[in-house]
């Protein structure tokens, strides 16, 4: 069965005022369903490229359409959950409140809002938290939240950057979890940012490499796991272990860049 | 999840309430019976005794019959009039303040353009400005509104203005990507992180707007708690004097404690999210 291209990124390229070429060359899609998951190293304009595709930022160079429809301001049916839960949580609302905000403005009946609030709530496993403040949350709970939120909103796409890199490592696997269970729960598609090799490869069907800045796509990886993945076992499988390390030296042989530095050649 | 309390036994907690009490007071108290001593000492007509001062004031304004909860006329001639004109200025500043300041911190260009005007209005001082008031909106209430608007706008507009600059760049990424229209980007992003700031704005306006408020009533005024102090010292009315001082020094502090009520409920957010950073 075809399945719809949802996320269509065509030579996408973005250079700051400053003259750093962030993202170099960029091409590549996401089917309806898929979990795309990239990695690469730090500094090569991972973020940039989320903020690219979501609208919130206007790339120098290339196009990005989702749905058919090209991309110039956010475009309608997308979420993004940040990194930094802290910040992108608004801190005057309740949990319950912060969930159902996006929904007030999507001509929603008030039914529908709390049955999506509430499903959504239960699904990160939350329903009892919903009239505390987020800041009263523990950090794993408070990316529960966020991802709740983008759940509730019921998005063509969704788009993740890090969202585990600020949490300890306990916590991590047990969103990462969260995020397979969901993703099939609510029939999401997911593109996920993250620097975490292990975390890119258990959790996608497709994983995108890219080199440090400019970035390009070092390699398109499909990931031959089962669908239902377990964080020992399918962490120790053999096709684990090789898809992991043919990304890790991919990644190795990057430089990484903080700032303006030059990249040096390969 | 939330802030566990250990509640103390109710004898240890009385003890701390009376300690509390005692800390904080225990200063004033002292000045105030020092005070007594002194001018009981001095029998100056200048300085009447903080009792004289006190019964003095229950005369004035205590003394009225029960339906009007035993407030003299003098309460509904000058004390009520006044408070309103100063209510009326200070919220009128508080509006004015906050919209324009979320227009300016919204807006680069609107504060390049506005900005010079506004630091050179502001830097008048609200009592030079009384008599050409006077010309321009007569001598009655609304001009004596208007001067305190005009002079209390300030702080509430230039704290809005950072308020607004300094949200959060992620909580409006975070808006923009749920795409929230303009008017709750405004009202539910960017005001309430803006918040703490014009809060803080307003109570400095609150108490430049009771300066303001005496001073608007020291020139052609009828009624007023201003006008009453200019008049009791003009004839000499010296006890009148003092307790039109105390008047003021109790409008004050009850308009504080109201505003710090007020600002406890609306910023309630802030202080918790702000006790679990620091921890």
């Amino acid at each position: 069965m075809e399945r719809k291209r949802l996320l269509d990124v065509r030579q996408l390229s973005h250079r700051y005022a400053t003259g750093h070429e962030a993202i170099g060359e960029l091409t590549f899609g996401v089917d309806d369903g898929e979990l795309v998951s990239i990695v690469g190293p730090s500094g090569c304009g991972k973020t940039t490229l989320l903020k690219s595709i979501a609208g919130l930022q206007k790339n120098t160079g290339g196009t990005v359409s989702v749905d058919g429809e090209p991309v110039n301001d956010v475009p309608k049916g997308l979420a993004m959950v940040f990194q930094d839960y802290s910040r992108s949580l608004l801190p005057w609302l309740r949990v319950y409140a912060n969930v159902e905000l996006p929904l007030r403005y999507q001509a929603l009946g008030t039914e529908e809002r709390h049955r999506r609030v509430a499903q959504s709530l239960e699904a990160v496993g939350l329903d009892a938290a919903a009239h505390a403040y987020p800041w009263q949350l523990s950090g794993g709970m408070q990316q529960r939240v966020a991802i709740a939120r983008a759940l509730a909103y019921q998005p063509r796409l969704l788009l993740m950057d890090e969202p585990f890199a600020s949490v300890d490592a306990q916590t991590r696997a047990d969103l990462e979890d969260l995020v397979r269970r969901v993703r099939y729960q609510f029939n999401a598609t997911i593109l996920l940012v993250t620097h975490d090799i292990d975390e890119a490869v258990y959790l996608a069907d497709r994983v995108l490499v890219l080199s440090g800045s400019p970035s390009r796509i070092l390699a398109e990886i499909a990931v031959d796991l089962p669908q239902t993945r377990d964080q020992i076992t399918t962490r120790a499988d053999d096709v684990f272990v090789q898809l992991r390390s043919r990304v890790a030296q991919l990644i190795r042989r990057q430089p990484h860049t903080e700032g303006n530095l030059e990249p040096t050649p390969i | 999840m939330a802030v566990d309390i250990d509640r103390p036994p109710p004898l240890a907690l009385a003890g701390r309430m009376v300690q509390s009490f005692a800390m904080r007071y225990s200063i004033g108290i002292g000045l105030i019976v020092a005070w007594q001593i002194a001018t009981a000492h001095i029998h100056s007509i200048f300085f009447p005794t903080p009792v004289e001062i006190l019964k003095h004031a229950i005369d004035l304004w205590l003394s009225g019959p029960a339906e009007h909860l035993f407030l003299s006329d003098a309460v509904f001639k000058d004390v009520l009039p006044s408070i309103g004109r100063l209510l009326t200025g200070w919220s009128l500043a508080v509006v004015f303040g906050t919209v324009l300041g979320v227009l300016m911190g919204r807006s680069r260009q609107l504060f390049d353009f506005a900005d010079p005007i506004l630091q050179f209005l502001r830097s008048l001082p609200g009592p030079a400005l009384v008599p050409i008031f006077i010309i321009l909106f007569g001598t009655e209430t609304e001009m004596r509104i208007i001067l305190i608007a005009f002079g209390t706008v300030w702080p509430v507009l230039l704290n809005t203005i950072d308020g607004v600059r300094a949200v959060d760049p992620v909580q409006i990424d975070t808006a923009r990507s749920f795409r929230l229209p303009t008017s709750a980007l405004i009202a539910r992003t960017i005001l309430p992180a803006a918040m703490p700031k014009i809060v803080a704005g307003a109570k400095i306006s609150l108490s430049l707007a009771i300066i303001l408020m005496v001073v608007s009533e020291f020139v052609a005024s009828t009624n007023g708690i201003g006008y009453e102090i200019l008049n009791a010292q003009m004839t000499l009315l010296l006890t009148d004097l003092w307790c039109g001082i105390l008047l003021l020094a109790l409008l004050g502090f009850c308009l504080n404690a109201l505003f710090g009520f007020i600002e406890e409920r609306l910023l309630y957010w802030h202080r918790g999210l702000h006790q679990r950073a620091d921890r």
